[in-house]
């Protein structure tokens, strides 16, 4: 502890966070087309048809990463935005302001792809159950935390604001996991419990963890290339930015 | 293997506009995104080298 407090938040400095961040993309690209291709391929080509569902059933392996990535993502932009807010971390801040876009993606593909396997298998695009219902309106606390922070001019108030409505709406992200059990909706259950064993077949699963971790991957990439942007939007007037500007556009 | 032929594969069996559809919106999102960001990063680094 004694020799760590430098160390550890080295990489809290945007200059510092901004090298790193550039470092580390590439790599993510590379695992997220490394993971994709093969969830797709197992997903596709391996995982035998569903005994129920037939082939409507390999939706599953973009709707139900999108959905957890969503929600996880929700909770770390609370988290940094609370975390730039209480200790005047600009960096938390602008990563918060950075998670937003990719976050409301997701949730729009969760929703998208949702309804395309309502319609066959239920026989409706869309349903007002709790499950619905609270995680349409997790893309609503995405759009409503991006429009709040966009239209405040004062960077720190925008911050501060976005931060309280990050924390607020962080409420219904529980809601969302347990509104399966909670109330009796037409979505199904949890498809993975930590407590019980996997009622799906093992390809299948195989498939739909490596489509979340290219997910993952993909939502680093971007939301890592997303904060360097708006380090240097925040920062352009720092002698380091100025040093790289002049430097040209390569890095 | 699933599919018998290319057309079994995009066919689904009978669910290719939903299967298809789910994914396509996923893949579109997930090219234009990417994009986007690097063009703000390097937007704001071609300003930052301007207001020098």
């Amino acid at each position: 502890m004694s020799s760590s407090p430098t160390r550890l938040f080295t990489f809290a400095a945007p200059s510092r966070f901004y090298g790193l961040a550039g470092a580390l993309t590439p790599w993510f690209w590379v695992a997220t087309i490394a993971l994709a291709a093969a969830g797709l391929y197992i997903g596709f080509f391996v995982a035998p048809t569903d005994a129920t569902q037939g082939e409507a059933y390999r939706i599953i392996f973009i709707h139900v990463p999108a959905a957890w990535v969503s929600m996880v993502l929700y909770m770390a932009m609370a988290f940094w935005a609370g975390i730039g807010w209480a200790f005047k971390a600009r960096l938390a801040s602008m990563v918060a302001r950075a998670i937003a876009p990719t976050g409301a993606m997701f949730t729009f593909v969760a929703l998208w792809s949702g309804a395309f396997w309502g319609k066959p298998t239920w026989g409706t695009w869309w349903v007002w159950d709790a499950r619905l219902t609270s995680y349409l309106i997790l893309l609503f606390l995405y759009l409503g935390y991006i429009a709040l922070v966009e239209a405040i001019d004062d960077t720190r108030r925008a911050d501060n604001a976005g931060a309280l409505v990050a924390l607020v709406g962080a409420i219904n992200v529980p809601i969302i996991y347990f509104s399966v059990k909670w109330w009796n909706t037409l979505h199904q259950g949890a498809t993975i419990s930590a407590t019980v064993a996997p009622k799906m077949a093992s390809t299948m699963l195989t498939a739909m963890l490596l489509m979340t971790l290219a997910c993952w991957a993909y939502a680093f990439a971007v939301v890592l290339t997303r904060t360097r942007a708006i380090i240097l939007e925040r920062e352009r007037h720092a002698d380091w930015v100025a040093t790289l500007a002049r430097e040209g556009s390569k890095q | 293997m699933n599919w018998n032929s290319a057309a079994e594969f995009f066919a689904m069996g009978g669910y290719g506009l939903y299967v298809w559809g789910s994914y396509a919106v996923a893949a579109a999102f997930m090219l234009i995104e990417p994009v986007l960001v690097v063009r703000r990063r390097r937007s704001a680094l071609h300003a930052a080298a301007a207001a020098e």
